[in-house]
C-alpha cells in the first residue's frame, strides 16, 4: 500500500490524514461491514455463551447464561462428531483432487493448443450454474436406475449411490470438486504466468522429461497459489449445505452425509437452539481459520 | 468466441514447442483437454435432454435425443408447481438490488481505498480482506437473529439483499483497478478546483467501466444462484428466487412424484441460462478478474 502522502493543503491533517474526504466515500460501507457482519460476528461468540432459543413472537422467555456448556455439549454429541468426520471425508477426497485436477488441466490449458478459450470457458461454466440447477442433474444421473447405474450395469452399487451409506459423502465430495474446478484451473493458469519461461527452457536443454519438469519447476512454482487453492477448498468443504441438503435428502441414509452447515441449520432455525447452533459456527470458523494457518505455514515453508 | 482475445494475450505463455507441430506430446495434451470438456459439459447437455423429454428415459439410449420424444411440456409441468415468472422476477430484484448497493456503496469505497488518505483507512481495508476468508456459517445464525428476528425482515426483498449487499470482491476489484490510475490524473482536477464527488463521477467512474464490469459479473453470480440465506428467511413461495423454489420443489415433491426429473431438469434449464449466459458473454472479464487476483504471491 502506499504510503501517506505528504499534507496537501493546512497543517492540522496530521491527526486524520490529508483527504478527510475519504470519510464521507468510505463511511456506507464502513456502517455496512459494521452492521452486517462485525456486528452479527459479536453476536455469535455472545449467544454462544447462552441458552439463547427463538420462542414464538412476544413471548417472554428467560435466555440464561450457561459459559461454555453450549460448547461441551457439541464437543460430546456423537450426531457433530458425525458431521465433523463426514465434512473430513469430504475434505480428503475433495482437497487433493481439487489441487491435482486443476494443475494438470491449468498446465494443460498453458501449452499453445488449439481451442483454448473453448475449453477454458467449459471448464467454468458449472462454477459459474446455480448449485441447485447443476444438483438436478446430477440427481438424475445419480438416481438407482439412471445413466451411471445403466453405463456399469453390474458393478452398479446397492444400495445406489445417494442412498448408500458409504458412497453418499464421497459422491458429494466428487460432485462439488466438479463444479468448483474451474475456479481452481484459472487461479492455477493466473499462477502458472509467474514461472520464467527460461527455467523450462534450460532444464529441457539438461534433458528433463515433461514428468520432470512438472515437477521440478511447475509444482514448487505454484505453491502461493496451491496454499489459496487449498484454503478456499477447505473453506467450502466447512460451509457445505446444499449439496447433502438437497442431493441425499437433507442428511443421506444414518445421517452419512449430515455436514456441521446442516446440522447449525437443523439445531438453530429448525429447532429454534440459536445459542448451540452458534456456538457450532464459532467452532467451525475456529476449525478453518486454523486449517488455513496451518496449510500456509507448511506449503509455504522454504 | 475470438480466439486472439486480449485475454488469450494475457493468458498466453508460448511454449517452446513451436504452434501447429504434431508431437504425441500435443496429442495427450488435447486428449487431457477434451476429456475434461467431455466431464463439465455432459451434464449440462443431459440437463437439456431430460429437460425435453417427455417420457424420462435414464437409460443409455436416453442420453441421444430421440425425435419422437421431444416437448416443451415440462416447462409447462414446472412453471405450475413454482411460478417461474415470478420467481424469475424475485431473483432478478434480489440479483439486481445487491449490484445497485455494490456499485453505489463500493465505488466510492474502492476509490477511497485507493486514492484518499485518511487515518482508519487500513483498518477498512483489513476487514474487507477477513470477510473474504470468513466462513459465511459463522454469521448465518447472528444474521437470522438480526435480520428476522430483530428487524422482522423475513420473506422481504430488504433482508434477502442486506447481507449480500457490497460484494466484497467487488470493492476489492475497484480499489485495485483505482490504485493503477496516477495519482497525476486526479491532482490536476484538484488544482482546477474540482470537488472529490466530482472527480470521482466525472473522471474515476467512467475510467472505471472495465473494473466496473468485472466486478458486475463477479457480483451477479453471487445472489442469482445463492441458496442457503434466501432459503433461510424466505417462507412464502411468491417471494422465492428461483433457485430457492426449485430446491423446494427438489426436496418436497422429489421424494413422492412418480418420475419428477423432467420438470425439475426444466427448473434447472431456466435457472442456469442466465448466469451462463452472462458468463459466456463476458467471460473475458470474468477471466481477468481471476487472473488478475491475489495469487501473484
Amino acid at each position: 500500500m502506499a504510503v501517506v502522502a505528504p499534507p496537501r493543503r493546512g497543517r492540522l491533517r496530521g491527526l486524520i490524514g490529508p483527504d478527510p474526504i475519504g470519510y464521507a466515500f468510505i463511511a456506507p460501507y464502513a456502517i455496512f461491514l459494521v452492521a452486517l457482519f462485525g456486528y452479527p460476528l459479536g453476536l455469535a461468540i455472545y449467544i454462544s455463551f447462552f441458552d439463547y432459543f427463538f420462542a414464538a413472537p412476544g413471548a417472554q422467555v428467560a435466555r440464561p447464561f450457561v459459559g461454555l456448556s453450549n460448547y461441551a455439549e457439541i464437543l460430546g454429541d456423537p450426531t457433530f462428531q458425525r458431521a465433523i468426520l463426514s465434512v473430513a471425508e469430504f475434505i480428503l477426497i475433495n482437497v487433493p483432487l481439487t489441487v491435482v485436477l486443476s494443475l494438470v488441466l491449468a498446465s494443460t490449458l498453458n501449452a499453445k493448443l488449439p481451442f483454448r478459450t473453448f475449453f477454458r470457458t467449459s471448464y467454468y461454466i458449472p462454477y459459474v450454474t446455480a448449485g441447485v440447477a447443476v444438483i438436478g442433474v446430477w440427481l438424475w444421473l445419480l438416481s438407482r436406475g439412471g445413466l451411471l447405474n445403466g453405463v456399469l450395469g453390474p458393478l452398479a452399487p446397492d444400495p445406489s449411490w445417494l442412498v448408500s451409506e458409504f458412497w453418499a459423502m464421497p459422491v458429494i465430495a466428487l460432485v462439488v470438486t466438479w463444479k468448483g474446478l474451474g475456479f481452481y484451473v484459472l487461479l492455477y493458469l493466473a499462477a502458472l504466468q509467474n514461472i520464467p519461461r527460461e527455467l523450462y527452457e534450460a532444464a529441457e536443454v539438461d534433458g528433463a522429461g515433461v514428468i520432470r519438469r512438472f515437477m521440478a519447476i511447475t509444482v514448487p512454482g505454484v505453491r502461493p497459489a496451491t496454499t489459496l487453492v487449498v484454503i478456499l477448498a477447505t473453506i467450502i468443504g466447512a460451509n457445505l449445505f446444499t449439496e447433502p441438503y438437497l442431493l441425499t435428502g437433507g442428511g443421506g441414509p444414518n445421517g452419512a452425509s449430515l455436514s456441521p452447515v446442516l446440522l447449525m441449520y437443523r439445531e438453530g432455525i429448525e429447532q429454534g437452539h440459536a445459542g448451540y447452533a452458534a456456538a457450532i459456527g464459532v467452532i467451525l470458523a475456529i476449525a478453518v481459520m486454523t486449517i488455513s494457518a496451518i496449510n500456509r505455514f507448511v506449503l509455504e515453508k522454504d | 468466441m475470438a480466439t486472439t482475445s486480449a485475454t488469450e494475450t494475457a493468458a498466453q505463455v508460448a511454449r517452446s514447442e513451436p504452434a501447429g507441430r504434431l508431437s504425441w506430446g500435443r496429442v495427450l495434451g488435447l486428449a487431457v483437454l477434451v476429456l475434461g470438456a467431455f466431464m463439465f459439459l455432459f451434464p449440462f447437455y443431459y440437463m437439456v435432454v431430460g429437460a425435453l423429454q417427455r417420457e424420462p428415459n435414464p437409460g443409455i439410449s436416453g442420453a441421444f435425443p430421440n425425435p419422437a420424444n421431444l416437448t416443451l411440456a415440462n416447462f409447462g409441468d414446472i412453471n405450475a408447481q413454482v411460478d417461474l415468472l415470478r420467481t424469475l422476477i424475485n431473483s432478478g430484484i434480489f440479483t439486481g438490488g445487491v449490484l445497485l448497493a455494490t456499485f453505489v456503496i463500493g465505488l466510492p469505497a474502492g476509490y477511497a481505498l485507493a486514492q484518499l488518505h485518511f487515518r482508519g483507512r487500513s483498518v477498512v481495508f483489513n476487514a474487507m480482506l477477513l470477510i473474504l476468508v470468513l466462513p459465511f456459517q459463522l454469521f448465518m445464525i447472528p444474521l437470522y437473529v438480526v435480520i428476522v428476528r430483530t428487524y422482522g425482515l423475513a420473506d422481504n426483498y430488504l433482508g434477502m439483499i442486506l447481507p449480500f449487499a457490497v460484494n466484497a470482491t467487488a470493492v476489492f476489484i475497484f480499489r485495485q483497478f483505482f490504485l493503477q490510475l496516477p495519482r497525476e490524473l486526479f491532482e490536476s482536477a484538484r488544482i482546477d478546483g474540482a470537488s472529490e464527488f466530482m472527480i470521482l463521477r466525472r473522471i474515476a467512474i467512467p475510467l472505471a467501466r472495465p473494473a466496473i464490469i468485472t466486478a458486475g459479473v463477479v457480483t451477479f453470480i453471487g445472489p442469482w444462484n445463492e441458496f442457503l440465506w434466501p432459503f433461510l428467511i424466505t417462507k412464502q413461495q411468491d417471494l422465492q428466487p428461483l433457485a430457492v423454489a426449485l430446491a423446494n420443489y427438489i426436496s418436497n415433491v422429489a421424494a413422492r412424484a412418480a418420475n419428477p426429473f423432467g420438470s425439475i431438469l426444466a427448473g434447472a434449464v431456466v435457472l442456469a441460462i442466465p448466469a451462463v449466459v452472462v458468463f459466456v458473454v463476458f467471460q473475458r472479464q470474468f477471466v481477468e478478474s481471476n487472473l488478475g487476483s491475489g495469487v501473484k504471491g
